[in-house]
């Protein structure tokens, strides 16, 4: 009992002075992917709550990142040999999200400092892990750098600066794009509050989003029954063939 | 009108699937090729990941070549009997050919390969069938009657069968490695192989060039049918709303190919047939030779891209 109370007493000593958080909302926190998905804005919206006045010195920045699922990535890299373009070298990126967008209440310096970006793993490319580039290749951060600039030039990965409308240091909100090649998979959203560049606080929230209907139905065959998901995918291609030759004779009478 | 693929898991326009699945489908009808050759890259090209573009393929196929085989039999254009010999050889090379990739997949540097093998195999057949086709038809112009060489090596051989619909009294053993020859080719390549079967029907067997059509269709239709049966099983990599949506404009286009087919010569048929291979090698080899854009490529851990 008393060794609970002392952890708690600690726990409120080791409280920020200036003691603000994050409250937090989403437009949905549910996405359905349907037949007809073509992408999906939503605005990520919330307040900040302090018990005092708000504290003198560096302004109130607010960060918001939504990470998709991780996964392993080869980024492979073509050289000329022989006079023809080949693949030569690739590097395993370790965790690289399928989908990551941050967004800032200001420019980026301003509102991290690199020590604590390096801390919360903010930016794109501390947010991917890329360890133990085999030995042959040299420059391995031009390969984590390439798979940044592909996944951009998509719209999978983006960096909206100044894209977080903050009011009186306290009501922000942003609206990010999911483009409509998303992968299923619950998206965190993370709540970064800084001062000075010092992260203050975090809050942390999730998306999920999964396909529903048709979709979730045939990728559920596709996996747990493929022989019959086979099947079925032969027995359409047969009908449709048929049916095509059988209207066109129809139509020659 | 944009649609969610549920196993390429990206979104693409349905319109445009419909509209490539048509121009595959109408090149499919005339000259009995899959298409597959060509559908392939444009799948990727629109975003596809390429193990559901290559599996999703070759459903399509078996689609538009069934529709292509009924309207040529009613033509009765089809020689099955021929079909058949060459699916035994086809299904054994393909069983061999799944080995020969397994193999080089170990070594490396498969993707390569089956680029070269592409390059290399597409620039001879392309040429040789232009030079001769070219010919016939000046030939025909000048108004000799082109000869038919009744007899060489292919015909000394033993176990012979009649081919009716071919008009062919030959030994099984040059179509069962045709087709074996033709089975390994699509299996590492990841084709139907009609573009090569074809060439191989007219030039080494002396099938005529109508026939040649129906009965490579008729082989395709099986072997694309179980390589869509081995993807769906071990990588489950068939969108079958991705292959509704191709299928549905290839159906059509097979038809309307078929139809095109007849009115045309064979020699035109041909050169046309020629001039659509070189093409797809040059495509191929100036890949190969220019400095792409972007030199990086993203691929899944474990798989080639």
């Amino acid at each position: 009992m008393i060794r609970a109370a002392l952890i708690s007493l600690m726990l409120v000593l080791a409280w920020p002075a200036a003691g603000e958080e994050v409250v937090a909302g989403l437009s949905q926190n549910q996405i359905s992917i349907t037949t007809n998905f073509d992408g999906s804005e939503i605005l990520i919206f919330g307040a900040v709550r302090r018990e005092e006045p708000v504290p003198e010195g560096a302004p109130l920045e607010v960060i918001i990142t939504v990470a998709g699922p991780s996964e392993p990535i080869v980024v492979r890299r073509k050289e000329k040999r022989f006079g023809i373009w080949v693949n030569v070298d690739a590097v395993e990126v370790d965790r690289a999200p399928s989908f990551y967008a941050v967004a800032t209440s200001s420019d980026w310096p301003q509102v991290i400092r690199d020590v604590e970006d390096l801390r919360h793993k903010v930016s794109i490319s501390r947010a991917i892990r890329s360890v133990g580039a085999p030995q042959t290749v040299a420059d391995a951060p031009t390969f984590t750098n390439a798979l940044i600039r592909i996944r951009k030039g998509s719209g999978l990965y983006q960096t909206n600066i100044g894209a977080v409308d903050l009011a009186q240091e306290t009501l922000f909100n942003t609206r990010v794009t999911l483009p409509a090649n998303l992968t299923e998979g619950d998206y965190a959203v993370r709540f970064l509050l800084t001062r000075g560049g010092q992260v203050i606080s975090t809050h942390n929230t999730a998306i999920f989003v999964q396909k529903v209907g048709l979709e979730r139905w045939l990728f559920n065959l596709a996996h747990d029954q493929p022989l019959i998901y086979g099947l079925m995918s032969l027995a359409i291609a047969i009908a449709a063939g048929w049916a095509a030759s059988a209207f066109f004779r129809y139509l020659r009478g | 009108m944009q649609i969610y693929l549920p196993i390429a898991e990206v979104s693409v326009n349905a319109f445009l699937l419909l509209g490539l699945g048509g121009m595959v489908g109408i090149l499919s009808g005339m000259f009995g090729v899959g298409g597959g050759f060509l559908m392939t890259p444009l799948l990727f090209f629109i975003g596809i990941p390429p193990a559901v573009a290559v599996a999703t393929e070759a459903n399509q196929i078996v689609a538009s070549s069934f529709s292509g085989v009924l309207a040529h039999l009613r033509r009765k254009s089809v020689d099955l009997r021929m079909g058949a010999v060459l699916l035994v050889g086809g299904l054994i090379g393909a069983a061999l050919g799944v080995q020969v990739f397994n193999m080089l997949k170990a070594v490396g540097q498969v993707d390569l390969l089956v680029k070269l093998c592409y390059v290399l195999f597409l620039g001879v057949i392309g040429s040789l069938m232009f030079v001769e086709s070219l010919n016939a038809i000046r030939k025909t112009r000048s108004g000799v009657v082109p000869k038919r060489k009744k007899h060489n090596w292919v015909h000394n051989l033993p176990i012979k069968m009649k081919f009716r619909t071919s008009g062919l009294y030959i030994s099984v053993i040059p179509p069962v490695l045709v087709g074996v020859a033709v089975g390994i080719l699509a299996a590492i390549m990841g084709v139907g192989g009609g573009f090569i079967m074809v060439p191989a029907m007219i030039y080494l067997l002396g099938m005529p060039t109508k026939v040649v059509v129906g009965t490579s269709l008729f082989q395709i239709i099986f072997v694309t049918g179980f390589t869509t049966m081995l993807h769906a099983t071990t990588n489950f990599t068939v969108d079958v709303v991705l292959a509704v949506l191709l299928l549905v404009g290839g159906v059509v286009g097979a038809q309307i190919g078929t139809q095109i087919g007849t009115k045309l010569k064979a020699e035109q048929l041909r050169i046309l047939l020629a001039l659509m291979v070189l093409l797809v090698c040059g495509k191929l080899a100036f890949d190969l030779l220019v400095q792409p854009n972007e030199l990086f490529s993203l691929g899944g851990a474990g798989g080639h891209s």
